[in-house]
């Protein structure tokens, strides 16, 4: 209990004398996570949707239970599979991106796309379908009708983005693989807090975990507004 | 929106700039836990640093995957402390060479009372035997790591072959703290170097050093010596490394100055070197 009540005091002093080190760690979480977010939501919401207004069923029925799938990737394996490809011996060894913050958000983007998709697909679904109908009896184009339907399936939507946020801002195994916690250059809250708990710093590793949990919080309160606004 | 894409796109310039610059000017060194947990790269690193006018990347893991990036090309320079996994590493030309850069030696960590009576040991063996007699809880890396490779080797000198099918034998696959701070909670033995056992003792107040004496001079068995290794990966095998600094990592590794301060280093905070130099 100790342990937690001065990992309490000391994420307040890092919070409060603005830590540069901390800082930067801070700073890079939240660029890889944030680019990686933003990237899987760009291509993953037009792509639910589209899975999720096809016609042809059983196709969909299948690329349901691969997203589905997907959205179990274990961290680990996704890192190792991307830490395989990109190493020099790998096929794109040659862009440099192994241990450097682009292979991170590679990772991260392939376990947080498939929860984009798969949850704005069931979102989509859950629209209700007299909607479609109707607009397109209205003589309304495919695109009209799919922005009609994701306008209406938006909290859903919104709720998708925070479950990929959830998987990726806490996410270690992937990140450690392909960044290697290089100080100053790839070490992010969550590497950091395994470092520090290697090194039995367990009151600078809880430090580090209230400080993610307080991030965490400060985004999906925005995402939250932003889904309240979207329900009025 | 426009905003959000704005700092994108600079967030993505800025990113790609960092893997262009880490191409030109760091080192990226593949080494084994010890080597930067203990402080010890951050204690001598920036003179390097300074001198090259580079950076040096260090990926701390376990001496099996510090050897599997190099083996891959991924690292320029490695420093690891498993002989025989390094002459593997040489013989398949992934080296062509392993210069030793300093020693220090492993201990066996077990709880004060010492149920095994393992102190009374004259070799680590016989420590490891009577450890395995009143089948006292031991707690292994189980992980490939140097120090892993180093206890089944002294398991394979007492005529043991610890396994599953031994319940008091754990194997946690994790690193040497990990291992040590969850010896110190279960009240088990395990086999550490002793630089992590130093800079970790005061969060392991349930263990103390059942053999190996009280420095590495003292330590009544010669073949706990703890040799670390560095080693460049051959740029014939993998033409992407940065060769050139990587020999120039070595040799400033190697230089009396460097071998000084790398004994020098802990002796304030522990009382005793945490690396013994042994530059040859």
């Amino acid at each position: 209990m100790d342990d937690i009540s001065r990992g309490l005091t000391h994420a307040l002093q890092l919070i409060v004398s603005a830590d540069p080190a901390v800082m930067q760690i801070i700073f890079l979480s939240l660029e890889v996570t944030g680019l990686a977010l933003v990237i899987s939501t760009l291509i993953g919401v037009p792509l639910g949707a589209i899975i999720g207004l096809s016609s042809r069923a059983r196709a969909r029925g299948f690329i349901t239970v691969l997203l589905y799938t997907g959205m179990g990737l274990p961290p680990v394996v996704v890192g190792l599979v991307v830490y395989l490809l990109l190493s020099r011996s790998g096929p794109i060894g040659a862009l440099g991106w192994l241990f450097t913050p682009a292979a991170m958000i590679a990772a991260q983007i392939i376990i947080a796309l498939p929860l984009v998709t798969g949850l704005t697909m069931a979102a989509v679904q859950s629209v209700d379908p007299n909607l479609r109908l109707q607009m397109r009896s209205l003589g309304a184009t495919r695109w009209q009708e799919t922005r009609a339907v994701l306008r209406e399936a938006r909290i859903g939507v919104i709720a998708a983005i925070v479950a990929a946020f959830g998987g990726i801002i806490s996410e270690v195994g992937a990140v450690m693989l392909v960044g290697g916690n290089i100080e100053g250059k790839t070490r992010v809250l969550t590497t950091a807090i395994v470092l520090d708990t290697r090194m039995g710093e367990f009151d600078a590793a809880i430090a580090l975990g209230i400080i993610l949990l307080a991030l965490a919080f400060v985004a999906n309160a925005a995402l939250f507004a932003l889904q309240r606004r979207a329900g009025d | 929106m426009l905003v959000f894409v704005t700092a994108m796109s600079t967030s993505i310039g800025n990113l790609s700039s960092t893997a262009r610059a880490a191409e030109n000017t760091a080192l990226r060194l593949a080494t084994t836990t010890s080597v930067v947990d203990t402080g010890l790269a951050a204690f001598i690193f920036p003179d390097f640093e300074r001198a090259c006018g580079c950076k040096v990347d260090a990926i701390a893991v376990g001496t099996g995957q510090a050897l599997e990036i190099g083996k891959r090309g991924d690292a320029d320079v490695v420093i690891v402390h498993a002989r025989k996994l390094e002459d593997q590493f040489i013989a398949d030309g992934h080296a062509r060479e392993r210069r030793e850069v300093m020693y220090n030696d492993f201990i066996i960590a077990g709880p004060k009372d010492d149920p095994a009576s393992a102190s009374t040991a004259q070799s680590a063996a016989e420590a490891f035997k009577s450890i395995a007699v009143v089948k006292a809880p031991f707690f292994s890396r189980g992980d490939k790591s140097g120090t892993h490779t180093k206890e089944l080797a002294i398991w394979a000198t007492a005529g043991i072959a610890p396994g599953k099918a031994m319940p008091w034998y754990n194997a946690l696959g994790q690193g040497i703290r990990e291992v040590l701070l969850s010896a110190n909670e279960k009240g088990a033995y395990t086999l550490a170097d002793r630089g992590t056992w130093l800079s970790l003792r005061s969060k392991l107040p349930n263990l103390r050093i059942v053999f190996g004496g009280g420095s590495a001079a003292e330590n009544p068995d010669k073949d706990l010596i703890n040799r670390y290794a560095v080693m460049a990966v051959a740029p014939d095998k993998h033409p992407g490394v940065n060769h050139p600094l990587a020999v120039k990592f070595i040799q400033w590794l190697l230089q009396p100055e460097t071998q000084q301060k790398i004994g020098r280093f802990g002796v304030d905070k522990f009382g005793q070197s945490l690396f013994y130099p042994c530059a040859r």
